[in-house]
């Protein structure tokens, strides 16, 4: 398992580990059983705070994708709810690549795609609220 | 006073003549994590860590360490023996050689664990035979590193532990703090390595000019800690983007940048509201903050 944590990139690093394990749990990437390295090892090849893991795993368990066992480590668990999930997200991320396609066709740049992206999630046109 | 502290100080002060080299300082360094003590030089974080010490007497105000008022620790020496304490120029003995310093060191303290003490002098390739004032800057940093690593304090303090280190020897010092953060050990930590220490505190604190200016989380600063810059068809006033939060605000022709500690939508909604021709919010770095916390005004 990889995780890349970015210390400058606007975002909690225990919430960018969540996330990267998240992910990886939905690709696929971590299976039901899987077992992650301790807080010690995991913080020591990170090299960031133990506390940054502590967090990031409790807040897993929390969730209910990991099972942190005593003095044996954290378990993924994943439930029907995660599959279907990660179907979901595999579909999601079908139909983006074909829009984004379009939109190269139509000549645009991934930055400019990207900020569009962005833009949209946080300030949805026509909403008069920000999402 | 929380029990979860290892460090606290109320009001603590230290004076010099009509010099305020520490003023009225009420700092709290939580327990099991790794806490990053940031200045500029003469900013009196050295100063603080000497009082805390007990190595110098405070002018007013109290400290307490590990549970231990810090003007009582001449009667609890076992407090002392609970801290392992890296300093800045740490003074060693020039005409030792590294082996008889360590053996010297560890004559003194029964947590010494000589496993670590054997590995640490592995990693740092220290020449045991050569006399101390003939190694070099980083040699002699990485002796005191070995010195104070080799120990199994409760709390580990470190004076600018990195002067004269080389990239590889700084990313393994990290590791090593890591390492003893998970072993339980607290960790307080002054560096002017910004961007590296960065990487791995859970809190940090900034000294100026002997006062607190900024005590937070990482997670924190990395949630809400926002710069924002802004362009409008014309010069938009100052007054408008003064809301809770915002630590700055620059605003040049049409063009305005803020830095703020949180409220970030608020000042999305009135730059909307402003008709904004371009917003961009941008996290800052630990660097950028402590620039901005530390800037003359």
């Amino acid at each position: 398992m990889f995780f890349k944590l970015n210390p400058a990139g606007g975002q909690a690093l225990y919430l960018q580990l969540m996330q990267q394990i998240r992910h990886a749990a939905e690709t696929g990437v971590l299976r039901d059983g899987s077992q992650l390295p301790s807080v010690r090892v995991l913080a020591e090849r990170l090299v960031v705070s133990p506390n940054t893991i502590v967090k990031a795993y409790r807040e897993l368990e929390h969730e209910g994708l990991l099972d942190l066992r005593q003095g044996a480590g954290a378990f993924v668990t994943v439930k029907r709810r995660t599959r279907s999930l990660t179907d979901q997200v595999q579909d999601a991320r079908r139909r983006i690549r074909g829009l984004i396609d379009e939109l190269r066709v139509e000549g645009l740049q991934s930055d400019e795609i990207l900020r569009a992206f962005e833009a949209e999630l946080l300030f949805p046109a026509g909403s008069g609220k920000r999402g | 006073m929380t029990t979860e502290a290892v460090i606290e100080t109320c009001r603590l002060t230290k004076s010099y003549g009509r010099h305020e080299a520490v003023r009225e300082l009420n700092l709290s360094v939580p327990a099991g994590g790794i806490t990053a003590f940031l200045g500029k030089n003469g900013a009196g974080k050295s100063t603080t860590i000497k009082m805390l010490l007990g190595m110098i007497a405070p002018t007013s105000g109290e400290g307490v360490m590990l549970g231990t008022r810090i003007g009582e620790l001449e009667n609890h020496r076992d407090c002392l023996r609970r801290v392992a304490y890296v300093a800045e120029n740490m003074a060693l003995y020039r005409y030792m050689t590294v082996e008889q310093m360590i053996r010297f060191a560890r004559s003194f303290y029964p947590d010494w664990r000589e496993s670590v003490a054997a590995e640490l002098l592995h990693v740092y390739s220290l020449p045991l035979d050569r006399k101390i004032k003939s190694l070099s800057k980083g040699m002699r940093t990485k002796l005191v590193l070995l010195l104070a690593f080799a120990r199994n304090p409760e709390l580990l303090i470190l004076d600018e532990p990195s002067e004269g280190l080389d990239p590889v020897a700084h990313e393994h010092l990290l590791q090593t703090l890591v390492t003893r953060s998970a072993e339980g050990v607290s960790i307080f930590v002054s560096s002017h390595q910004i961007a590296e220490i960065e990487r791995i505190a859970d809190h940090v604190c900034v000294l100026d000019r002997g006062a607190l200016v900024l005590h937070a989380s990482l997670d924190e600063l990395r949630q809400f800690y926002r710069r924002i810059d802004m362009v409008f068809a014309r010069a938009p006033r100052e007054e408008e983007f003064r809301v809770p939060g915002v630590e700055r605000i620059q605003i040049e022709d049409n063009q305005a940048t803020i830095f703020t500690r949180w409220n970030t939508e608020e000042i999305l909604e009135r730059a909307k509201k402003l008709n904004a021709i371009s917003v961009q919010v941008q996290a800052i770095g630990l660097r950028e903050i402590f620039l901005e916390t530390v800037k003359e005004r």
